[in-house]
């Protein structure tokens, strides 16, 4: 990473104040995020998918941190994943103090017309590091990060719950950079709802699209097909979060080996409970 | 934090002083009793009334510039001819200007007993360019992740190298570099208050750019600000707030039309600019990735904004529904050299001291 892509670092408390203020008339804040369509789709899409479709449920809540900068590491898949509506909206449903989460979103997503105009609308912030810092450092806001990526979303139904690479561990050096924490989040249930069985390059090639999936409903449907999530029992886990305070502040980012560590520790710690959650786990369909 | 060396401006020198930046920063020094001197430089004539500011017409010859600067013994020099704009000027003239000028006005500035001691640049955000990978918000530290796709682009981005350059060789003048978003206000010109004065503001199908504005008023004060201080480094200057267009085009009152498409923009246009809708190649990426800075490096200066973007786009907008009303009324001002020089060097012309009459009672900004 670049040092010149990184915001400067001065007295933090001074940096904040400045910070622009939140004006009320508006509807929208800096990041395009918008209170009326957020609030449109989590009334009727999120809500009816979070609470009868997948009968969401949650443990570990009280590991989301009610104020300050977190960073959440989750596993993830599914063709339009679903697990990162569900994991906003189960803080803003089950948290005692219910915070906003930030998700990051490939660079992709800001390029494809349509997308484009959604996806700030409802909370997605591309997956730079200098948005996740401000997010975390100054805005100290919740961020939702998914370190395999594509990879992870595009697996397919066969590698269910197999953890794919966690791309370098530029997520421990954006938490540790930021003092915020880490808290690792295990979804089970977003891998049977859109399973995908085989990809179409040649379709991903014409429609400009990251991966062209084929699932029970797509392209069956049509693009709403997407949408044709199957009513798999949601349980969603937050462990316990990681202090990178205690890790050695800031200064611990250049130490290479350390963000490696704990990288794979989060990793590991996913995995396991993922395995744990799937062998007690009676049902795919009832939990 | 910011170093602050007081250097005092009392003598200075304004380029590009017929440019609407020039003008209305010259009008806003006059009312400073500290500043001695203020000497504009232009090529064309003064298109706004000046009181004590004297006007040199001359070319941007760097050689013609020395002279004024040693003669007059400017201590600052305020550069506000940038041309953000490529439907105002030639690429040709845009690069004589941008790139040409600015280097002139640094050799003006250079020499071993050159009495400059502070530089103001008035540069733009354009810098950053507006691409797909960009950061929601772009810091001072930061460049441009990929190089200008535009001519005009390319210019800024060279200018400022040249502005960067003369400021590492010489440590001993301050150097203030304004990175400035789109201006919006009752009385500047540019693209984004043209778009924004159709009835149909034109989008791209499918996007919804985050944009952000500054209010003209805010970059005269800023420029001042920058003179009065002593503020080196390079600084973003822009309202608080990051809108979307959709956001926007409510808050004119106006319909969006989203009819752009998407890819390849450029080929659909080329058939429309012969028909006299031009779309300048800078705004085109705009309209899809859009902008927004961290503006906070300024304000930590001791800037104030005056303006919000938002109460930027407020206030365009009561100018555009003003302005059917208004058209053709304005008296416009024309320079009359005679005139001028009568009232500021004939004996017979009474003066009162500054002190009977106060300028203004402003205070300085800054320090």
């Amino acid at each position: 990473m670049p040092s010149d892509q990184l915001p400067d670092r001065r007295p933090a408390e001074r940096m904040r104040e400045l910070l622009p203020a939140i004006e009320p008339e508006r509807q929208l804040n800096d990041w395009g995020r918008s209170e009326r369509v957020e609030g449109a789709m989590d009334r009727t899409l999120v809500e009816f998918f979070y609470r009868y479709w997948f009968r969401a449920e949650v443990e570990g809540i009280e590991n989301v941190p009610a104020e300050g900068g977190a960073l959440l590491v989750s596993n993830h898949s599914g063709a339009l994943p679903p697990d990162a509506a569900m994991i906003a909206k189960a803080i803003r449903e089950e948290h005692p103090s219910p915070r906003q989460l930030y998700l990051t979103v490939e660079h992709f997503f800001k390029g494809y017309p349509g997308f484009s105009m959604l996806i700030p609308k409802i909370g997605g912030v591309a997956a730079h590091p200098a948005n996740v810092h401000r997010l975390l450092y100054d805005e100290r806001q919740l961020v939702l990060v998914f370190p395999e990526g594509r990879k992870g979303t595009e697996k397919l139904y066969k590698d269910r719950y197999r953890l794919r690479r966690f791309g370098r561990g530029g997520f421990v050096e954006a938490a540790i950079r930021a003092e915020a924490k880490l808290v690792p989040v295990c979804v089970v249930g977003a891998e049977e709802a859109a399973p995908i069985f085989a990809h179409v390059n040649l379709m991903r090639r014409l429609t400009g699209l990251i991966y062209f999936p084929i699932t029970p409903t797509f392209p069956w449907l049509g693009p709403l097909g997407m949408l044709g999530y199957l009513p798999a029992k949601f349980k969603l886990r937050f462990l316990e979060p990681i202090d990178t305070i205690e890790l050695g502040g800031p200064p611990a980012v250049d130490d290479k080996a350390l963000v490696q560590t704990v990288a794979q520790e989060v990793r590991a710690r996913i995995q396991e409970n993922l395995h744990q959650m799937v062998a007690r786990r009676k049902s795919v369909w009832f939990g | 934090m910011v170093r602050l060396i007081a250097v005092p401006s009392r003598r200075i020198l304004v380029t590009g002083l017929s440019t609407y930046w020039g003008a209305r920063l010259a009008q806003a020094l006059e009312g400073f009793e500290q500043i001695e001197t203020i000497i504009g430089v232009d090529a064309n004539e003064p298109t706004r009334e000046l009181e004590r500011t004297e006007f040199v017409k001359v070319s941007n010859k760097h050689s013609l510039l020395q002279r004024i600067v040693r003669a007059a013994e400017i201590d600052t020099v305020i550069d506000t001819r940038l041309v953000v704009n490529s439907l105002t000027a030639s690429p040709r003239d845009a690069h004589e200007n941008n790139v040409i000028g600015t280097m002139n006005i640094l050799a003006a500035c250079t020499g071993a007993d050159s009495p400059v001691r502070k530089f103001v640049f008035k540069s733009s955000a354009n810098y950053y360019g507006s691409e797909q990978d960009d950061p929601a918000f772009f810091t001072e530290r930061m460049r441009r992740p990929h190089p200008p796709p535009s001519m005009i682009e390319r210019d800024i981005v060279e200018a400022e190298e040249a502005v960067t350059d003369f400021a590492d060789k010489r440590p001993e003048v301050t150097v203030t570099v304004l990175r400035c978003a789109h201006v919006l206000g009752p009385d500047v010109d540019t693209n984004f208050t043209r778009m924004f004065g159709l009835p149909l503001v034109p989008m791209v199908f499918g996007f919804d750019p985050r944009l952000q504005f500054v209010h003209e008023d805010d970059i005269v004060h800023a420029l001042e600000h920058a003179t009065l201080s002593s503020i080196p480094g390079v600084y973003n200057v822009a309202g608080d707030g990051v809108l979307a267009l959709s956001e926007v085009i409510g808050l004119l009152g106006k319909r969006p039309l989203p009819v752009l498409p998407p890819m390849g923009a450029a080929t659909v246009l080329a058939p429309l600019r012969r028909l006299g809708l031009r779309i300048p190649d800078e705004i085109l990426n705009l309209l899809r990735f859009g902008r927004g800075v961290d503006n906070r490096l300024y304000k930590a200066t001791g800037f104030d904004y005056g303006y919000t973007s938002r109460e930027g786009v407020l206030d365009l907008g009561e100018h555009i529904r003003l302005e059917p009303v208004l058209r053709g009324h304005e008296q416009r001002y024309r320079y009359e050299r005679e005139v001028e020089e009568f009232l500021r060097w004939s004996p017979h012309v009474r003066r009162e001291r500054p002190e009977d009459e106060g300028v203004t009672d402003r205070e300085p900004l800054g320090i």
